[in-house]
């Protein structure tokens, strides 16, 4: 049980990676300024799970 | 051109949210890795680590310290955890008072400040909690952590779906497979929280705990408020200590019996699967209650609330309360006297085994001169006895 949950950890951490990657690419490609916000805003708790921290 | 305007846009943008990434995660950081300085007096003889009872915990964050207060005279062992809870930080400063001031004259006190070190290490997620408070004493303030009452999900995770308690499969609330006080006896191979009271179960045992405690303070929105919840092993010394507390030193402490189908909790399974007396003290914390008004540090220490107090008053409390509030020496002194109280009554039915503590301040004491009073200063002490917590 303990060995499933630790995989099902890394693969949240992989989940939260790539979400992450995929925003910064949105963030880049984005015309408006409203929705460039709104990506900073939303990616910042995906950083922070990222990095450990919270 | 637009394009330029563009670029800059998002790079404005950008560093704006590295601003807040850097802010927010120097403060999760600074939490999560604030080493609490613990000015050990002389009757702390020994300080252990967790992991010396079950290696599976070494290492981990959860590897606490073990303060061990070895007595002149022989007697019995005692084991006091403060901290299973960590936003409940009267229990954790009642422990602080013990291995700061505490003196063993017989028997033998083992004492755990931060019983889970992960759940110290985060505040309840979208709870505003402050990440730490501070006690006022005369050379400035001491510095403490606030945490939540379950493990860092950092340490410990997914959750799952229903949480179901090892070894009476009893269904229990999923974020509860986090709460220290929900997961006793333990497991030599499970989770985190698991281990962690696997570790102290081991302590108990090998140790030959005879009376276990663990601190605790309440909302006063619930039932369980200002009593001692007690094995069934303990409801004799439980009683007398209550009767003692309420008599002798001037506060209301209740007695209630551990539920036999209520799993999980120190006060039936330590009990259960282990030869130690097993106790339980609650005292009151308007922090918590759901309808308090501001989430401060003040409101923390001084335990005033107007929105509590309102309820008070429609009858929707267990415990009384005015605009005086619940001071933090006042529930720190609680525990205390109480923990003194059982050792006490405890030396009185088994003479030939005592447990005789020294130096530590009752509740009329730590009342009249405040939890800082007790507090020794890291600056000019030895430094082999500081321990960092």
């Amino acid at each position: 049980m303990e060995f499933v949950n630790s995989i099902i950890n890394w693969i949240y951490y992989g989940i939260v990676g790539f979400t992450a990657i995929i925003m910064i690419y949105n963030l880049i490609k984005e015309k408006s300024w409203e929705k460039e916000v709104l990506y900073i805003l939303v990616i910042i708790p995906f950083l922070l799970r990222l990095f450990g921290l919270k | 051109m637009r394009d330029k305007f563009i670029v800059i846009r998002k790079t404005i943008f950008i560093l704006l949210g590295m601003l807040v990434i850097i802010f927010a995660g120097k403060s999760f950081y600074d939490h999560r890795n604030f080493n609490e300085p613990v000015v050990t007096n002389e009757g702390v003889t020994e300080v252990k680590k967790l992991g010396d009872y079950f290696t599976g915990i070494s290492g981990t964050i959860n590897d606490c310290n073990i303060y061990v207060f070895e007595g002149e005279e022989e007697g019995s062992n005692m084991l006091v955890i403060g901290g299973t809870h960590p936003e409940e930080p009267a229990g954790r400063l009642a422990a602080y008072l013990f291995a700061e001031n505490g003196k063993m004259k017989a028997g033998k006190l083992f004492l755990a400040i931060t019983a889970n070190r992960s759940a110290s290490t985060g505040t309840k997620l979208g709870g505003a909690y402050p990440p730490d408070f501070s006690i006022k004493t005369s050379f400035g303030e001491r510095k403490f952590r606030m945490g939540d009452r379950w493990s860092n999900p950092l340490d410990q995770w997914p959750d799952p779906e229903v949480y179901i308690h090892y070894p009476s499969g009893q269904n229990l609330a999923y974020v509860d497979t986090r709460n220290l006080n929900r997961t006793w006896p333990g497991r030599e191979n499970g989770t985190l929280t698991e281990q962690t009271c696997y570790a102290f179960m081991e302590l108990i045992k090998k140790e030959k705990i005879d009376v276990f405690i663990d601190l605790h303070e309440a909302e006063l929105q619930y039932p369980v408020i200002s009593t001692i919840v007690a094995h069934e092993n303990g409801e004799e010394l439980a009683t007398f200590v209550s009767m003692m507390l309420t008599d002798m030193e001037g506060f209301r402490m209740g007695v209630e019996f551990s539920p036999k189908n209520l799993h999980g909790l120190s006060h039936r399974e330590v009990g259960d699967y282990s030869d130690a007396v097993s106790l339980l003290f609650e005292a009151p914390e308007p922090f918590l209650d759901a309808t308090r008004g501001t989430t401060s540090r003040e409101q923390l220490l001084t335990g005033k609330d107007e929105f509590v107090v309102m309820a008070g008053k429609h009858g929707l409390l267990f415990e009384q309360i005015d605009e005086n509030g619940w001071p933090i020496a006042k529930r720190v002194g609680r525990h205390t006297s109480a923990i003194l109280m059982t050792m006490e009554i405890w030396s009185e039915d088994y003479p030939d085994r005592p447990l005789i503590c020294e130096g530590v301040p009752r509740y009329e004491e730590v009342i009249e001169n405040g939890v800082g009073y007790y507090l020794n200063d890291p600056k000019s002490a030895l430094k082999n006895r500081i321990v960092l917590e």
